[in-house]
């Protein structure tokens, strides 16, 4: 094989040729056998990698598919308008309305994201447009922190903080009682749960702007802060938006930490110093009496397929603004 | 010196990258134990032409390839052909050098361990051997199982080199080799290039006229897909046939 | 100076300061989070509450510890990274060495990915739910860590994608041109060469594994006992802090707390060994 043209060369004929060719000679006796074995496994593998791959659309599919068969009672007795519209909630006679529980959640989320995108875009462009590398190598890290804390301890810091301020602060200033446990403390807490998301977000796409932007806009003589404005933030508003999208929707689905703090009672919250009852708190709190009862499994997997359709919506949304940013920009 | 013989050629080959004809109707013999090197102004076709003589062209997604590729007279897009065993036929140099994550030592062994189990001592004797080939032996016997990242760029593509020779290659394939490399460098590989030639046969794309002029014996001058002119070095710079040819040889396109 | 000139210079400055508080505002909430679990917690914080179980009922009983929960929480997050890396990493070097990187398959399954790592773990709660009915198993540690390491896979997965896609395309090409298969390229030196931030992505799973409280909770179950066998139900620290904290009974919510900075700290501590583990490159990446 590899060693012909070493061996017939006359010109090539040193010691160190000859001693060359004796080594290629060993690799020249291993057979077609180990060749064969490398192949195999490299086709065996390639089916492996595959089929772990097509199993995440797969289990996209195996989510929505499981929770709407285990909806579907629900839905095959009662209207699906009614169901959405309706706020009459008692399990027990067999009334599923959800009115309340949407109301409930749309409510807390709003909350929570118009107080978060302030924050959260502000600073994103601060970090990535104005902010000195000390800064960003103390900022990148507390957001990765930030993101990488657990639920259940941003629902006990509203618990220990958020709770007694609504209730001895923010509620007693607008003239009203009130437990602590409320619509508006549950978006407090949410907001800062979700405004690392949309600052990390929002300083990875503003860092997408080319420089050669940032440069014609200072040539013409505007200051730093207008070359952000009417420059960088006009080119990255598209991800901006994105990334409040993205904001939206991890909020809207969380569970536990709302769950401690919102209050849980069925009722539409007029106000947000009311308490109010989310979709996830409403799963989460009554899993342990839904087989008892029956439909209520089948109202809560609807609770659920619902969150999963709005979420996996607001997603597919910001995921491709955000691609149709990338492709732009390359 | 006895007559080259022809060991790869390329007959009729088209490479189409969608509805883009990238080659179109290639014809090349590139000879044995000479260097050949294609020239010709960036875009022409140069890379894509190297990467389908190992058929790395099979990674990228979306070109379609006609004609033939004849190595020792066999087709290596024949029906059945054996990638890997052909690779191994061939060394590739990159425009930037690219040692594997992995200690000097295991680079050059990387070829032989995935082609076949050996006894550590012919391992060992082997490297010592390739890294001695690549003339990188003197430089690295003391730190051979140190990562081959904190090399020099230009002992990095030595050692690429050696690794390369250490599957036992019929051809030595080189992407503009030199280009990330400083004068020193390039005049090291260079100076290996002469010496290697002896041995295998070697097909370099260059964009540098004077390296093509100091180590060619064989040019391939190519634009936009097509192979304007081949032959003897000094034929084809002294007394190009072409038009073409003439005006990117003085320097009128580029 | 000329009065509009002053005034955008003033607008300048105005702008500088809004982003300045909101940049403090995101950094105080954090410092905020983990005083108040740190001065709740310290306090509670005994040899006993990490090493003995809970005594007389966790939600009413006075005494023990929380060493269910801890001893759950690292069984499960153990076993979930477990199957998420093994899941993960085969899709990351699918998505990077195998599928050509123009083609469609690519997209889709990142989307995927992306989608998923969206979807709301309590919705991953349900579904486990419905697939423990079908397939018949009851809540447990084993249902907990199917579940959870769904959950997690899509994190593990992407990040390693992420990782593996930084690795330069002449890479690849060298070891083909040596005649490797994609196997060998993929594993002996794609994710060699992705080795520590393949390391940070499994450290990022199992922090999302350990602090998922909505997923575990029809899953895993809870109890007092550390569990014997993978078929036991098992105590989770997100559930600890979550049952605890609402009962009468002080010395729970003293359990609750102390659960609370143990789980902080194991998230503090992964994610700084995580950051630590990408910028100290391994010894051999290039």
């Amino acid at each position: 094989m590899g060693n012909r043209i070493f061996l017939s060369d006359p010109t090539a004929c040193t010691a160190e040729v000859v001693a060359g060719a004796r080594l290629l000679a060993v690799a020249d006796r291993v057979g077609p056998d180990r060749a064969w074995r490398r192949a195999a496994m490299d086709n065996l593998m390639r089916v492996v990698v595959a089929m772990f791959a097509w199993c995440m659309p797969l289990l996209l599919l195996a989510i929505a598919i499981g929770l709407a068969v285990k909806a579907m009672p629900l839905i095959s007795t009662t209207p699906l308008m009614d169901l959405l519209t309706s706020s009459e909630w008692r399990p027990l006679k067999g009334e599923f309305g959800f009115l309340a529980f949407i109301v409930g959640t749309v409510e807390v989320t709003l909350i929570a994201v118009l107080l978060a995108v302030p924050f959260g875009v502000l600073s994103g462009i601060y970090l990535s447009e104005h902010s000195n590398t000390a800064t960003k190598r103390l900022a990148v890290p507390v957001l990765d922190m930030l993101g990488a804390i657990p639920s259940v301890i941003f629902g006990i810091w509203g618990v220990v903080l958020i709770v007694p301020l609504v209730r001895n602060g923010i509620a007693p200033f607008f003239g009203v009682a009130s437990t602590g446990y409320t619509v508006l403390t549950g978006g407090l807490v949410l907001s800062v749960m979700v405004f690392p998301l949309i600052t990390q977000v929002v300083h990875e796409v503003v860092r997408t702007v080319p420089n050669g932007l940032r440069d014609a806009g200072l040539a013409l003589g505007a200051t730093n802060w207008e070359t952000t404005r009417k420059v960088v933030v006009r080119k990255a508003l598209p991800g901006i938006w994105a990334a409040c999208i993205l904001g939206f929707s991890r909020a809207f689905g969380e569970t536990i930490a709302v769950l401690m703090v919102v209050g849980n009672v069925v009722q539409i919250p007029w106000n947000p110093l009311q308490a109010g009852y989310p979709i996830p708190a409403l799963i989460a709190n009554n899993y342990g009496e839904m087989m008892s009862i029956p439909m209520y499994d089948s109202a809560l997997m609807f609770a659920a397929l619902l969150l999963l359709a709005i979420v996996l919506a607001f997603n597919l949304y910001a995921r491709r603004v955000l691609k149709r940013m990338e492709i732009r920009a390359n | 010196m006895h007559t080259p013989r022809t060991t790869l050629s390329v007959r009729g080959l088209h490479v189409n990258y969608g509805d883009h004809a990238v080659l179109k109707d290639v014809n090349v013999d590139f000879p044995d134990r000479r260097l050949t090197a294609i020239i010709g102004p960036s875009g022409c076709g140069k890379t894509t032409l190297l990467r389908t003589l190992n058929r790395l062209i099979d990674n990228t997604e979306g070109t379609r390839i006609t004609g033939e590729v004849l190595l020792d007279g066999q087709d290596i897009y024949a029906r059945g052909a054996d990638v890997t065993g052909l690779r191994r036929k061939m060394g590739l140099l990159s425009q930037r050098p690219t040692p594997l994550p992995m200690s000097i030592f295991d680079n050059v062994a990387f070829g032989m361990r995935i082609h076949g189990e050996r006894p550590k001592q012919q391992i060992a004797e082997r490297v010592e051997y390739f890294l001695r080939h690549a003339s990188l032996w003197e430089e690295v016997k003391e730190r051979l199982h140190q990562p081959a990242g904190g090399l020099s760029i230009g002992q990095q593509q030595r050692l690429c080199l050696a690794r390369g020779l250490a599957v036992g290659p019929e051809v030595i394939l080189g992407d503009e080799p030199t280009s990330a490399l400083d004068p020193i460098s390039t005049r090291h590989i260079e100076d290996k290039f002469t010496e290697l030639k002896e041995r295998y046969a070697i097909i370099i794309v260059t964009h540098v006229l004077r390296q093509a002029r100091r180590l060619a014996d064989h040019v391939v001058f190519m634009y936009l897909g097509e192979v304007v002119e081949q032959g003897p070095a000094e034929q084809l710079f002294n007394d190009p046939q072409h038009e073409l040819t003439r005006a990117y040889i003085s320097g009128s396109i580029s | 100076m000329e009065k509009s000139t002053r005034n955008r210079l003033l607008q300048e400055q105005a702008a500088l300061w809004m982003m300045r508080s909101a940049a403090f505002v995101v950094f105080a909430s954090l410092v905020a989070i983990i005083l108040t679990i740190v001065v709740k917690g310290w306090s509670s914080l005994s040899w006993e509450m990490l090493t003995s179980t809970p005594q007389g009922g966790y939600y009413l009983g006075k005494g023990g510890g929380i060493l269910n929960a801890i001893a759950g929480s690292v069984y499960l997050a153990l076993g979930s990274t477990v199957l998420a890396t093994g899941i993960g990493l085969p899709i990351a070097l699918y998505l990077n060495v195998y599928a050509s990187p123009s083609g469609r398959s690519v997209g889709m399954i990142r989307t995927a990915l992306d989608v998923l790592f969206g979807v709301p773990s309590i919705v991953y709660g349900s579904f486990g739910f419905v697939l423990m009915l079908w397939v018949g198993i009851k809540v447990s540690l084993f249902a907990g860590i199917i579940v959870v390491g769904l959950l997690v896979v899509p994190i593990v997965a992407r990040t390693m994608d992420e990782v593996l896609r930084s690795v330069r395309p002449e890479m690849k090409d060298a070891a083909f041109a040596m005649g490797a298969t994609r196997w060998e390229t993929a594993w002996k030196v794609v994710a060699r060469q992705g080795l520590p931030g393949l390391g940070t992505a499994l450290l990022m799973g199992f922090g999302r594994a350990i602090g998922d409280a909505a997923s575990v909770m029809f899953t895993t179950g809870f109890t007092d006992h550390v569990p014997g066998s993978i078929m036991d139900p098992a105590a989770t620290l997100p559930l600890a802090i979550f049952f605890q904290l609402s009962s009468p009974v002080p010395e729970v919510r003293e359990r609750a707390y102390a659960a609370a900075l143990v789980l902080t700290m194991i998230i503090l501590i992964l994610s700084i060994f995580g950051r630590l583990l990408v910028k100290r490159s391994s010894k051999h990446t290039i």
